[in-house]
Formats: structure tokens, C-alpha cells, sequence
């Protein structure tokens, strides 16, 4: 082009190496990235992660087997059996009539949509914020009851324990209950004792 | 192939196992394989932000034939199948699959005639990676643990040795209607082998 002015002798120097001059300040920037395995970004506050069974504060499960989250579930994920408690044969897992004897969630269906967790009439059911769940084998992604439950807080003793004295079920939505009582816990000893988790909530 | 098929089980193939999976893990190259949404998490990943490149796995490989792991993205359709299973027949041993995404493992949601239920029965998955679609760090949380997997994989025959011992361990597996109920079905109690249903 005849009309162009040319530059310098300087910078008709430099011209070929001048693009380097952007890498090489690249180098003094900050870094976008997020270190992921070393540094975890918190994710959302209602981010749907894996779920959670959650209990009474004195360790009755809530959930009462009534297959809500089953029929709500859009991809047939979640399989529930109800059964009924029993306090004759010390079979009393939630307050009230039923609990859900057999839950599994297959992570492998699930689409995290939390349609189930709507469907919970009584707040049994509900997600964490935990994502990590990757693994080898499909069976190993069928997450059973017992890696479902929430684990015990202070003042839980892990079903099965008959209800607190004088309470019946409503009182435990009314939140009348706030721990195990002790005559809970010498019940879950005497009958649980070779139990690690009742020793551990007991002692 | 090379000199590992040569050595004898010990102390030089097992240190010349964790030389290679350490070399093998630390340069995975991914084939571009997007099917659906879980795709644009997987694009997501090579953004500065999550930085795939940090797992060196540097770029995506546009062609199969340079790829050595194949993070299927997306539900399979019946029609894409045959295509899934050519791409992963062309790339170079040794290869792995992530099953990224409900779809891709299990059929998700789409329990119809349309889906493929689970890409396991097209070609061996080696990390199944649930979520609709996951989250960037699931994928990544994946990719490390194929990392460990590649890490501790046997060579030569020791490798042989693994696959004989998983062979035996699948013939002696019980078939469903035979193994033990996972619960009891209270009255319905089925006896081993008989089919309620029947």
C-alpha cells in the first residue's frame, strides 16, 4: 500500500516480536482458573447434589415409606418399600404408622431435578450440596438406605427406639422433641448393644 | 506388544506398571465426542476456569485416531450407536470411556425405544459419572479417578493374571434369580430361584 505510512526504524524492528509482548504480560495476571481437586469452589446454595434422608432430632428417620418421591420421580430412580412399625417387636423406625424399609436412589437414573424432594411430605427427603459421586461400576451407584440416612447428631440415638414417652407423632412435627430421652437410650442398649453406632450415641 | 509382554511377574514389571500408568495418566487426550447438553459441560471444562489442560489433557482431539479416552456426552440414540461404536474402534489401544451423564450411563430419563439404555452395552465403560447434566468439577472429579484406575492398570502378564481372575469371578457370579433377596418381601418371601411372577 503506497498510501501507508511506515514506521520508524524502531519499530519496523520490533513489529515481528511485538505480539509476544501481550504473552509475556499474561504472565504477571491473575489466573482464572479454580485448582479444582485442591480448592472447592462452594457451590450454590440450593445446588442439587446427592440426596439425604434425614431424621427426628432423637434419630427416628422421617421418611414413612409413602412412595411419594417414587411416583414423582420423572426418571424411575427411586425405589421405596413401606412397611409398618412395630413397637411389640421393637421394630419403631419413624413416629407414626409406616417408615420406609427399603430406599434406594439409582444415581445412575436420577437427573437431579428435586421433584422428589417437593414431593416429601415430610421433609425426609432432601439434597446435599455433595457432587462427587463418580464411579466404576453401575451396582455401586444404587445408593442404599444406609448411605442415604443423615448421619447422628448430638442427641440422636440410630433408629430402631420406641418414640418418646407421651409424644405422639404430631408432637414430632410440632418440634416438641428436641433429643433422645434417656429412657430411649437405655432402651436402644439394651436391645442394640452389639450395635458400634447405639454404643457410640449411648455412652 | 513391546518389552512388558516379555518380563516376568515381579518386582521390574510391577515398578515399570506405575512408570507407565504415571506416563499414561499424565496425557490423556479426549476425543471430540459431544452427543447433547452434557457436551456443553464438557466444553465448559476446557474454559480457563476449570482448565482441563491441567490433566494434560491438552486439547480435544479432533480426530479419534489421536484420542486415547472417549468422555461420551450426551444420551446415544439407536441410530448413533453403530457411530459410537466405529469411533471408539478407531481409536488406538490403550484406550478408556467415561460414561458422562445419566443418559450415557443408564438411559436417564429417557427410558424409551428411541435411547440406547447405557453406552456399557456398545462399548466397556471405565468411569460411569452421574448427573443431568454434571457439573464441570463432576467431570473433573471423574477424570481423577480414571487417573487413579489408569495408575494402578496391570501390563504383561500380570495383566493377564487380572483378566483371568475377573473372568473366573464373573463365571462363579449367582444369576439374579437365584441370589439372595436384598430384603424380604414380609409374606411374599420368595424361595431361591422361583419366579414370582410365575
Amino acid at each position: 500500500m503506497a498510501d501507508d505510512k511506515k514506521g520508524g526504524f524502531l519499530s519496523d524492528l520490533f513489529a515481528p516480536v511485538g505480539g509476544f509482548g501481550v504473552t509475556f504480560a499474561t504472565m504477571f495476571r491473575k489466573v482464572a482458573t479454580t485448582e479444582y481437586p485442591e480448592v472447592k469452589r462452594p457451590t450454590a446454595q440450593r445446588f442439587h447434589g446427592r440426596h439425604q434422608l434425614n431424621r427426628h432430632p432423637d434419630g427416628l428417620e422421617k421418611c414413612v415409606g409413602c412412595e411419594l418421591c417414587a411416583w414423582a420421580c420423572p426418571a424411575d430412580a427411586i425405589l421405596v418399600e413401606g412397611a409398618n412399625n412395630d413397637d411389640a417387636s421393637g421394630q419403631r423406625f419413624s413416629p407414626g404408622e409406616r417408615y420406609g424399609r427399603v430406599y434406594q436412589i439409582n444415581y445412575l437414573r436420577c437427573i437431579f431435578c428435586g421433584l422428589c424432594i417437593e414431593a416429601c411430605p415430610t421433609r425426609a427427603l432432601t439434597m446435599t450440596n455433595e457432587y462427587e459421586i463418580a464411579d466404576n461400576n453401575r451396582a455401586d451407584l444404587i445408593f442404599t438406605k444406609e448411605q442415604l440416612l443423615a448421619p447422628l447428631q448430638g442427641g440422636m440415638v440410630p433408629a430402631p427406639h420406641p418414640m418418646v414417652q407421651g409424644m405422639e407423632e404430631r408432637d414430632y412435627y410440632l418440634g416438641k422433641v428436641s433429643q433422645a430421652t434417656p429412657e430411649q437410650k437405655e432402651w436402644a442398649q439394651a436391645h442394640h448393644a452389639g450395635d458400634p453406632q447405639t454404643q457410640e450415641a449411648t455412652s | 506388544m513391546g518389552l512388558e509382554e516379555k518380563l516376568p511377574a515381579g518386582f521390574v514389571l510391577t515398578t515399570l506398571e506405575s512408570v507407565v500408568g504415571y506416563m499414561r495418566k499424565a496425557s490423556i487426550w479426549p476425543a471430540t465426542f459431544g452427543l447433547a447438553c452434557c457436551a456443553i459441560e464438557m466444553m465448559a471444562v476446557g474454559t480457563p476456569d476449570y482448565d482441563i489442560a491441567r490433566f494434560g489433557m491438552e486439547r480435544f482431539s479432533a480426530t479419534p485416531r489421536q484420542a486415547d479416552l472417549m468422555i461420551v456426552a450426551g444420551r446415544v440414540s439407536n441410530k448413533m450407536a453403530p457411530v459410537v461404536r466405529q469411533v471408539y474402534d478407531q481409536m488406538p489401544n490403550p484406550k478408556w470411556v467415561i460414561s458422562m451423564g445419566v443418559c450415557a450411563s443408564s438411559g436417564g430419563m429417557f427410558n424409551n425405544y428411541a435411547i440406547v439404555q447405557g453406552v456399557d452395552h456398545i462399548i466397556p465403560v471405565d468411569i460411569y459419572l452421574p448427573g443431568c447434566p454434571p457439573r464441570p468439577e463432576m467431570l473433573l472429579n471423574a477424570i481423577i479417578e480414571l487417573h487413579d484406575q489408569i495408575q494402578n492398570s496391570k501390563l504383561g502378564v500380570n495383566r493377564v493374571a487380572a483378566a483371568r481372575a475377573a473372568e473366573e469371578a464373573a463365571l462363579r457370579a449367582v444369576p439374579t434369580s437365584l441370589m439372595p433377596p436384598t430384603h424380604d418381601h414380609g409374606a411374599l418371601t420368595a424361595t431361591p430361584g422361583r419366579n414370582l411372577l410365575a
